[in-house]
């Protein structure tokens, strides 16, 4: 009796978050006349040809490229900084680790909208106005904190006896770090690098801040289109289709660490 | 675990504090810097002292965009965690459904927030929407982009598909931490579900229920892309936020003066909250490993 009412209330979850999920997919399959003329649901002339404008119009494929730049751009230089500060971390004292840990958490906290300004002047006055690597350094702002918070609760499950074997061992910090430690917490890097992915994947206001047209964000691009010619609902459903498409591939390798992430390593 | 008290992993710390006073400390001189400053234009700028931040702090519009931001994030918390522990406790415990249960409600945690915006504007249109076609079709009244009553349901309605799964994943996390014997015990004591719920799930949750009501506290209070999509803040300002506002007043405007008093305060307001929540963890955090 109770794992069938569960079963009931997970079905109803479901299909609450599916729904409008699936009209997004059902709107990429239709023409924009059979849209706006009638109201199905299921397409009735199935078409990929939305799709096809966005794979083949460089104007809408190019965001895809320069998201995709920046965001491997940001989980690179993420990740390669926290580890180090999250090895710090969690094995070491030291002098303010705690009011500079607290420091890293308020950046997470603080609204994009407040930085939105200062980075745009910041960047065009040295010049990185319009660049991917400027969008990567200014998601750094919530993603490294994020990266070292992840990391240092995955170090945390570590033992210390292994850095002492290792040292007595013979090992040199770096050679043991690379050697040995980093295998040992590749799960953890792998969701902190998942997670870097994803936010910086997600964010709309700064990417759409900080460029114009070389490095033009996907989300940015949307926005515009939008705004711009009228509305191309077909079009923009596909493109909205396409930007779920690499989360929900990658997702389920992390399906059992997901709540780990979000809970910024302590679950 | 037993720290080693050793300051040159101060070493260790340097490049994360580099890149983020880089991109985190600058700008937010900036801010202060313009905060108190007024110009004409040309880069002419001279002291303003506090002018700016007493006429935001006096100005209706502040006020009203901090009251909407307040009541919004108060709904959202008030549907979101008691649903979130209520899917949490129907998931399935292990195997494939479980799995399969994982993944599609972390589907909406990894979309785009403007793509979420894009969703609801698509679902809730009168038009072309499943959504507002349906509720036409049986007789509500309902049309979000003119009457602001709609709006705000559906911009709540968009939050709770969006993030409830978010407050369910920690959940689930703590209960899966929960030992079988717990629960024989329970038995054996003839415990009712209810007690079970409130004397065993309930507390051994409380460290991620905490994590989950703050992250959806702090990330509601800066909401930004998803009503900036679907509704632009209208109709008319019902539905600005304060980021939506900030970002009108700073980038649309360009009224740096009060854009940059207005950013402070805000970051302050966060700053306080995020530092509860650090204390009422860390507390927590150490109560657990004595």
């Amino acid at each position: 009796m109770k794992s069938r009412s569960s079963a009931i209330v997970m079905t109803v979850y479901l299909l609450f978050l599916l729904i409008p999920i699936y009209w997004l997919v059902n709107m990429s399959l239709k023409t924009n006349e059979e849209i706006t003329s009638t109201f199905s649901i299921f397409p009735n002339h199935l078409t990929f040809a939305n799709f096809a404008t966005i794979l083949t119009d460089p104007a809408w494929y190019m965001g895809y490229v320069n998201s995709m730049i920046y965001v491997v751009m940001n989980t690179v230089i993420s990740i390669t900084v926290a580890l180090p500060a999250a090895y710090a971390f969690s094995r070491y004292s030291f002098m303010g680790d705690k009011h500079l840990f607290f420091w890293l958490l308020t950046n997470r906290m603080s609204p994009p909208a407040v930085f939105a300004l200062p980075f745009f002047q910041l960047y065009s006055s040295i010049g990185l106005f319009d660049t991917h690597i400027a969008v990567a350094l200014a998601h750094c702002l919530f993603n490294v904190p994020l990266a070292v918070w992840i990391l240092e609760g995955f170090m945390r499950g570590v033992p210390k006896e292994i850095d002492e074997t290792a040292y007595i061992d013979g090992y040199s910090f770096p050679r043991f770090f690379i050697r040995i430690f980093m295998p040992l917490v590749a799960s953890g890097i792998g969701v902190a690098a998942f997670f870097c992915f994803m936010f910086s994947w997600v964010e709309l206001l700064l990417s759409r801040t900080l460029t114009s047209v070389n490095a033009k964000s996907i989300a940015a691009t949307m926005t515009r289109t939008v705004s711009a010619s009228g509305m191309d609902w077909g079009v923009l459903a596909a493109a909205g289709v396409l930007t779920i498409v690499p989360g929900a591939l990658v997702i389920y390798f992390v399906r059992n660490y997901i709540a780990k992430g979000f809970a910024l390593g302590r679950v | 675990m037993e720290k080693t008290q050793n300051n040159r992993a101060w070493f260790l710390v340097l490049p994360v504090l580099v890149i983020v006073a880089f991109s985190a400390v600058i700008p937010l001189m900036t801010v202060v810097n313009y905060s108190v400053n007024d110009t004409f234009g040309s880069n002419d700028f001279f002291w303003n002292g506090l002018g700016w931040f007493e006429e935001i702090v006096s100005s209706e519009r502040m006020h009203s965009a901090l009251g909407r931001q307040v009541l919004f994030s108060a709904i959202i918390l008030s549907i979101e965690v008691p649903l979130g522990i209520f899917v949490a406790l129907n998931m399935p415990k292990k195997g494939f459904w479980a799995s399969f249960c994982l993944v599609l409600m972390s589907l909406p945690l990894l979309i785009p927030f403007n793509v979420v915006g894009t969703i609801w504007q698509i679902f809730g249109r009168v038009d072309i929407g499943l959504l507002g076609h349906t509720l036409a079709a049986i007789g509500v009244k309902y049309n979000y982009t003119n009457d602001a009553l709609d709006a705000w349901v559906t911009i709540i309605a968009m939050d709770v598909w969006h993030w409830t799964s978010l407050v369910a994943l920690l959940c689930y996390a703590g209960l899966q931490s929960i030992p079988q014997a717990y629960y024989q015990a329970a038995r054996i004591d003839q415990a009712s579900r209810w007690s079970v719920f409130r004397f065993i799930e309930l507390p051994k949750m409380s460290g991620v229920l905490l994590i989950a009501v703050l992250l959806r506290f702090m990330d509601s209070f800066m909401i930004y892309t998803e009503p900036f999509v679907l509704t632009g803040g209208g109709p008319g300002n019902s539905t600005t936020f304060l980021s939506i506002d900030l970002v009108k007043m700073a980038i649309g405007q360009f009224d740096l003066g009060p854009a940059a008093a207005f950013s402070i305060m805000y970051f302050l307001v966060i700053l306080l909250v995020s530092w509860v929540f650090y204390t009422v963890m860390t507390t927590l955090d150490k109560a657990e490993t004595k």
